[in-house]
């Protein structure tokens, strides 16, 4: 991965003799043409083979993926199905992310969509490259195609001839558009895909090679370090950095606007001078936070915009006995463990960015925008960072080092945030409520349903440059663009909140609230943590009033059979029986959901240990079935599914964002507390379903909520009380098991 | 100037007495492992070892550190040639991101060399300083048994990194 930071962008142009130079960007153009059938994944935006592969005449390849390592085994999933369609080892294939001047542009890297698009991608363009190769190798040898099989880098004729893929590779062979459809490979005859091959990131994460941006030190580098306003809107009076510029190491102090940041020659040194810096300078706040008002009242005072997303009735069915609930969840942190951190470099007029955004391509059009290049002058380039969860620091980070940069021509500039920036300038997840209403009919199921969330937007993702901080900070702000509701299926703040059982009667609204008291962007899962909260404690306190066991109830309201194995597989695993009676002080609870109600269906069983003297609730043991349809790496997908859980069960059980009427209060780890060593599992069991020959289907998010429910609902269990706020803190517990 | 003994080395040093070790580690020695998390001592990114203890390199300035013998992951082995906890955090595939990685790995090390067979509850309670956002902690825990075993056993140098 460290090869990116001294590639040398001519050797990458000329291609080093590969047959195949540059890179194919006609994407959005060749579409226009293209034919009526959808290509599948990111084909369907980067229709171009050569945009995805490469292979030279040495018979070395190249696969290129718009998407980014986050920590979440992208590249090596990637990697293992691209070896797979072309018939060659893992090893054989170099796998390049995200790069504005390499990669197609997939987007974000966000939503679990990686093996969904780059991953759909990959796989037919491997496909398709393999059966281009036989069809050289056949004209070649004079033979027919089918008479012809690809084998480890060569395509093997019945005599044994072997034609080796360098060999066949000829100008433009790849240079052609993908077809809707491709030859894959019989998923009996994987040799690559579905194994449990170790992530290529890891041995140099356990040895201290060079793994993430932080650790980039580029020739002539310097560190600087921003000071950033001390709550949201304040207004820098003044400052003199006179006195600053004379400490040692300092090279500049640099001010536009509210944007204030030093530059040094060493790295401590710009933090000694960062903070000498922020106590010269004098700030004028104001005071503009909800600090006194809980997300109930604060989110149902704010306008909305109210859409109905579902409305179904069947006047044939009527409820009886009816119940309403409301649930709510805070403001939370993505909480990266390592503060964000970018690197930028102008010469020539051209701006290098190394950042660890989800984003290259729109943080390339923001920075351009915000220093006013064209955007082809501006390259970004992603570098893994610390874990981000959604959209937290980075691209700021690489929108404060870009500026920076800008000052300083031909230096490398190297900005890390430090910790209390992180908390509390990255963007929040959204606090949500949601309210829920429904009926049982004569039997005990469902009649009707009616749901109702109040959100902002999940995603303030640059976007125009008016989302970074540096370009809302600077001189000349940019302004903020207005939010807009993220459509559906998938949704934002109504994310998962279409319930994925079955209904008579069944209403959903979602109230779009513009107004942001606190900068908020998308964090992992969106909407659907809490959606998928509310609607999965809510078939508790159905089931429960129904008198029926909640997983039966479930069941019974359940038609998708993959929905109904997860479910069952699940609940078999965890020994789950309807006349379970959990220990003293321990609670069971169960619950699912169909990330978006199309990506990767997840089922989740936990047990849960109250302490009544002191309220706390420790998750003791969770057990979860997925189906994330065809598996590429079993072991990277479980790795997923139990950070999930534990993350999840952190946000469930500590976290909320403090604030008081002007600044946010929840600054480290101390005033954000998540969970330790002490509060972890006992044991987390993943099952996988594997659906061979399925597509895939994205996996990354798929446990936040069914988490997050499950303890809910094993709380409820251990100690006879329903919590509907968010998070279930030892207090709330407690206040509630004396109540 | 100051001498500083990193992973068997002297290093002539030149950074204010009051430099954290962390920003010595990784801007003069040009150093990895060894991670800025908070700066503030909550989360041990940055965790070393020094003189067979494990400390937070981010609040210990190096004016404390002459004539210690300070231990960085890079000093337990390397890509080319783990060490066994490293071989264990591999086998285990114990990461997501990795970030807070090294620093558990730092402690888990000072615990295993003072106690070679540490119960489950000794390395939950050892590694309680140390923060993981990704969620990765059951691999740890498993990665630390794993190594312990590893370390104890005659044959260590002969397990291979698999899964």
């Amino acid at each position: 991965m460290i090869a990116a930071f001294t590639l040398d962008r001519r050797q990458v142009l000329l291609g080093g003799g590969a047959l195949i130079v540059g890179f194919s960007l006609r994407g959005a153009a060749a579409q226009e043409a293209a034919s009526p059938a959808k290509r599948p994944g990111s084909l369907a935006t980067t229709p171009y083979l050569d945009s995805w592969i490469r292979i030279d005449a040495d018979g070395r390849i190249t696969v290129f993926t718009g998407k980014a390592e986050l920590g979440q085994g992208i590249k090596t999933a990637l990697q293992q199905i691209a070896a797979e369609e072309l018939d060659v080892s893992f090893e054989a294939v170099e796998l390049v992310t995200a790069d504005t001047k390499r990669t197609a542009n997939e987007g974000y890297t966000s939503g679990s969509h990686s093996m969904q698009d780059s991953g759909t991608a990959i796989r037919h363009a491997a496909a398709q490259a393999r059966e281009l190769l036989i069809a050289q190798a056949a004209q070649r040898l004079n033979q027919p195609a089918d008479s012809l099989r690809a084998e480890n880098g060569a395509v093997i004729a019945p005599d044994g001839t072997r034609l080796g893929y360098g060999e066949l590779i000829a100008a433009d062979i790849l240079h052609v558009e993908a077809q809707p459809s491709s030859k894959l490979k019989d998923p009996a005859s994987f040799k690559v895909m579905g194994r449990p091959i170790p992530r290529v990131d890891i041995p140099a994460k356990v040895t201290g090679g060079a793994a993430y941006v932080q650790d980039m030190r580029l020739p002539g580098m310097l560190h600087a370090r921003i000071v950033r306003p001390p709550s949201y809107g304040a207004t820098l009076t003044d400052v003199d950095g006179a006195a600053i510029e004379k400490m040692p190491g300092v090279v500049k102090v640099v001010r536009n606007g509210n944007f204030l940041a030093v530059v040094a020659e060493k790295e401590f040194q710009a933090i000694k001078a960062m903070l000498a810096l922020a106590a010269a300078a004098k700030w004028q706040e104001h005071p503009q936070l909800p600090a006194e008002r809980g997300v109930r009242e604060l989110l149902t005072n704010l306008p909305s915009r109210d859409m109905t997303i579902l409305n179904v009735s069947d006047p044939s069915v009527s409820g009886l006995r009816s119940i309403e609930a409301t649930y709510t969840r805070p403001y939370q942190a993505h909480g990266s463990i390592g503060p964000s951190c970018a690197v930028a470099q102008l010469v020539d007029g051209a701006m290098t960015v190394w950042s660890h955004t989800q984003g290259v391509y729109p943080d390339r059009q923001a920075i351009a925008e915000m220093l006013q290049l064209a955007s082809d002058s501006v390259r970004v380039i992603h570098v893994e960072g610390s874990g981000c969860y959604g959209h937290n620091g980075a691209d700021d980070a690489a929108a404060d080092a870009a500026l920076i940069a800008s000052l300083i021509p031909g230096r490398p500039i190297r900005v890390q945030w430090m910790r209390e920036q992180e908390h509390a300038w990255e963007p929040f997840g959204p606090a949500m409520l949601t309210q829920a209403k429904a009926s049982l009919d004569a039997e005990g199921r469902i009649a009707d349903w009616h749901f109702e969330v109040w959100s902002n937007t999940h995603s303030m993702r640059p976007g125009g440059a008016g989302c970074l901080l540096a370009a809302q900070h600077k001189a000349e702000p940019v302004a903020e663009p207005a939010p807009k509701p993220l459509p559906l299926p998938e949704g934002g703040g109504d994310r998962n909140a279409i319930p994925i059982y079955a209904f008579p009667n069944a209403k959903v609204v979602h109230h779009f609230i513009s107004q942001m008291p606190l900068r908020i962007s998308a964090m992992r899962s969106l909407g659907a943590y809490h959606n998928v909260f509310s609607i999965e404690s809510f078939m508790d306190e159905l089931a429960a009033l129904a008198g029926k066991d909640p997983v039966e109830f479930r069941l019974a309201h359940l038609k998708d059979q993959r929905a109904r194995d997860v479910v069952q597989k699940a609940a078999e695993a965890f020994g789950w029986a309807q006349d379970q009676k959990p220990p003293a002080g321990r609670g069971y609870g169960f619950a699912f959901a169909r990330y978006k109600n199309l990506a990767a269906y997840c089922a989740i069983a936990s047990e849960i240990e109250v302490i009544s003297d002191t309220g706390r609730a420790r998750l003791v043991r969770a057990v979860a079935a997925v189906d994330a349809g065809q598996i590429v790496n079993p072991n990277g997908l479980i790795n997923q599914i139990e950070g999930a859980i534990v993350q999840s069960s952190s946000w469930t059980l500590y976290e909320s964002v403090t604030f008081d009427d002007t600044r946010i209060t929840s600054i480290d780890w101390q005033t954000y507390p998540i969970l330790r060593f002490s509060a972890v599992p006992d044991t987390i069991d993943v099952h996988l379903i594997d659906r061979p020959g399925e597509p895939f289907l994205g996996s990354g998010e798929t446990a936040q909520g069914p988490a997050a429910a499950s303890i809910a609902n094993a709380v409820t269990n251990a100690i006879g009380k329903r919590l509907r706020d968010l998070p279930l803190t030892r207090q709330r517990i407690r206040a509630a098991i004396e109540a | 100037m100051m001498s500083l003994k990193i992973n068997g080395q002297d290093h002539q040093v030149d950074a204010e007495p009051d430099t954290p070790l962390l920003y010595v580690l990784r801007d003069d020695i040009k150093l990895n492992a060894a991670k800025y998390g908070c700066g503030l001592g909550q989360c041990g990114a940055c965790t070393v070892i020094v003189d067979g203890n494990a400390v937070f390199s981010c609040v210990t300035p190096i004016l404390l550190l002459k004539d210690k013998e300070i231990t960085t992951l890079e000093g337990l082995g390397t890509i080319e040639k783990p060490a066994p906890i490293q071989r264990a955090f591999m086998a285990e595939q114990s990461a997501q991101c990795g970030y807070c990685i090294p620093g558990m790995m730092m402690r888990a090390q000072a615990l295993l060399q003072r106690n070679p067979n540490p119960t489950d509850q000794q390395i939950r309670a050892e590694l309680a300083p140390h923060l993981c956002r990704c969620g990765t902690h059951m691999r740890i825990l498993r990665a630390v048994h794993r190594a312990a075993e590893m370390m104890t056993r005659a044959d260590a140098g002969d397990q291979g990194g698999t899964l």
